[in-house]
């Protein structure tokens, strides 16, 4: 039905529809599910996102490799105790996005989405919105559908794999998804939908995959902090009416092609970037 | 250019933290585990290449030891499978070794018997949780684990396969994909079926006088 962001913005134009109610219908037609089902599978999706999400919020969860953990607590109770830079709204979701990080680190369960090392943005995101907005979680599963048609894009065009295309194409789609995701579920346009999700890859462009130990945590949950707020401001962002001059789709190319130019060092080898330092290889040697 | 659906951007539910690391390695574990006899009081696991190097920090170890204990990839139990091994009074080993010419991802699991013969499984993680199963006890091989699988040894006469095949059909189970390779005039035939393998068949098959040796498995998890 769509391969790429215009034809998903001609299709939503043309019928007068949202992004998620195109993707329902692109899902429903190519595998064949009924309807229920369709959302059911997605409830559990969500229902998995809102476990981790708040699964290390209220207590120490460290990784398996002992490397890294316990932030996602700390952001919480100073958010609760100070009077914080950011405010509430980034402070809270940077934890969520975080909990699912340390989550996905100490081996419990987690959506991959679109994998497992940026799995805490968009369920950050779609759950800050959802306290923001005083939305139901009928929207927030159709923002996961709104989510999912834009990683489907890139996924088509791009990658989403750090391996192939460094952590632009994981967290920086991440992000991607879930700016597009809250622009539809705050009112805004197809249109701005997607402007906001060129800003937020826009925004990493060139962004290394350089995990420390080659394990997916350092610096892994950070970004899945700054990913999530690179999506909260990139969504106001479009709200407001900033437009991307180059569209969506070419920026998923720019992206495609500066993966490919990144050398083998800085797709998740674990040989260059943040993994290349003297602490790096330090803690590589020390698990 | 692929389909891709929803559930392959936002999915799958997993156990972290790699789909490699975690349910690869715990599917190639049961996997073996539903081949080999469960009687097993020691398993020694192999490590090659990158399992070699990362399987503390990822977790491998213990998405092994799941899966030899029978844990499907989604088993939130995964990261106290040691324990539960030492429970349960099984030993566990792991030692680093170089298999050859294999994925990077490899590991080799030899399960150890009172009363039986060693038994071993190599199989790789390939990515997103897919693996295949290379070799049993020497013998090269080459499933997924993703269908109805059934592996047969036999001594390779005029006529074993149409008569395996015609007891799949009167069970009326269509048969997805076979091969068949032959050493010393043993045949190993890997058949995958597109439904499960119910109870008798493999029995039926076994009373073939030209068979050696008949397993089946069904799809794990992913
Ligand atoms: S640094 Fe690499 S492993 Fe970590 S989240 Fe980014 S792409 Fe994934």
């Amino acid at each position: 039905m769509f391969n790429t962001g215009s034809e998903l913005i001609k299709l939503c134009n043309e019928k007068n529809k949202k992004i998620s109610e195109i993707v329902i219908e692109k899902e429903l037609l190519n595998s064949g599910i009924k309807y229920d089902e369709l959302m059911n599978r997605m409830k559990e999706i969500l229902k998995t996102m809102e476990n981790s999400s708040k699964y290390s919020l209220d207590k120490e969860v460290v990784s398996v490799s002992r490397l890294t953990g316990g932030n996602a607590i700390k952001v919480e109770e100073y958010k609760n105790t100070h009077k914080t830079i950011c405010g509430d709204i980034i402070n809270s979701a940077m934890a969520m996005a975080l909990s699912t990080s340390e989550v996905n680190a100490s081996m419990g369960k987690i959506v991959a989405a679109p994998t497992a090392g940026a799995s805490g943005i968009v369920p950050a995101a779609l759950f800050t919105v959802k306290n923001r907005l005083n939305l139901s979680d009928e929207d927030i599963i159709s923002g996961l559908f709104t989510a999912a048609g834009i990683g489907e894009i890139v996924a088509r065009n791009a990658t989403v794999s750090g391996a192939e295309g460094g952590c632009q194409a994981e967290c920086g789609v991440a992000s991607a998804m879930a700016a597009a995701a809250v622009v539809e579920l705050a009112g805004g346009s197809v249109e701005s939908s997607l402007d906001a999700a060129s800003f937020c890859i826009i925004n990493v462009m060139g962004l290394v995959c350089d995990p420390v130990a080659g394990l997916v945590e350092y610096p892994c949950a950070l970004r899945n902090a700054s990913g999530v707020a690179n999506a909260l401001i990139s969504a106001d962002l479009a709200l407001a009416g900033v437009k991307s001059l180059v569209p969506f789709d070419e920026v998923v190319e720019a992206m495609y092609k500066v993966g490919k130019l990144l050398p083998e060092s800085l797709r998740e080898t674990a040989l260059g970037g943040i993994a290349d330092t003297e602490t790096g290889r330090e803690a590589k040697k020390r698990i | 250019m692929k389909n891709y659906s929803v559930f392959d951007i936002l999915g799958p539910i997993m156990i972290g933290p790699s789909s490699s690391h975690t349910a690869g390695a715990a599917r190639i574990g049961k996997i073996a585990r539903e081949l080999a006899d469960d009687s097993f009081y020691r398993v020694t696991f192999y490590l090659h290449g990158s399992f070699a190097k990362t399987y503390k920090g990822h977790g491998t170890d213990k998405a092994l030891v799941a899966g030899i204990l029978g844990m499907n990839p989604s088993d939130e139990r995964i990261r106290d499978s040691l324990q539960i091994a030492k429970d349960k009074g099984i030993e566990i080993e792991f030692i680093e070794e170089d298999l050859g010419y294999v994925h990077p991802n490899t590991v080799k699991i030899l399960f150890h018997y009172k009363n039986l013969e060693d038994y071993y499984v190599i199989g790789s993680s390939i990515g997103g949780g897919n693996v295949i199963i290379t070799n049993i006890n020497g013998t090269d091989i080459e499933f997924s684990g993703d269908y109805p699988t059934i592996l047969i040894k036999y001594n390779d006469r005029k006529g074993v396969i149409s008569r395996i095949s015609s007891i799949l059909s009167n069970h009326d189970i269509n048969i997805a994909t076979m091969k068949v390779t032959r050493e010393n005039k043993i045949a190993t035939m890997i058949t995958e079926l597109d439904s499960a393998i119910e109870d008798g068949i493999i029995d039926e098959i076994a009373s073939l006088e030209e068979i050696i040796y008949i397993t089946g498995i069904n799809p794990i998890e992913r």
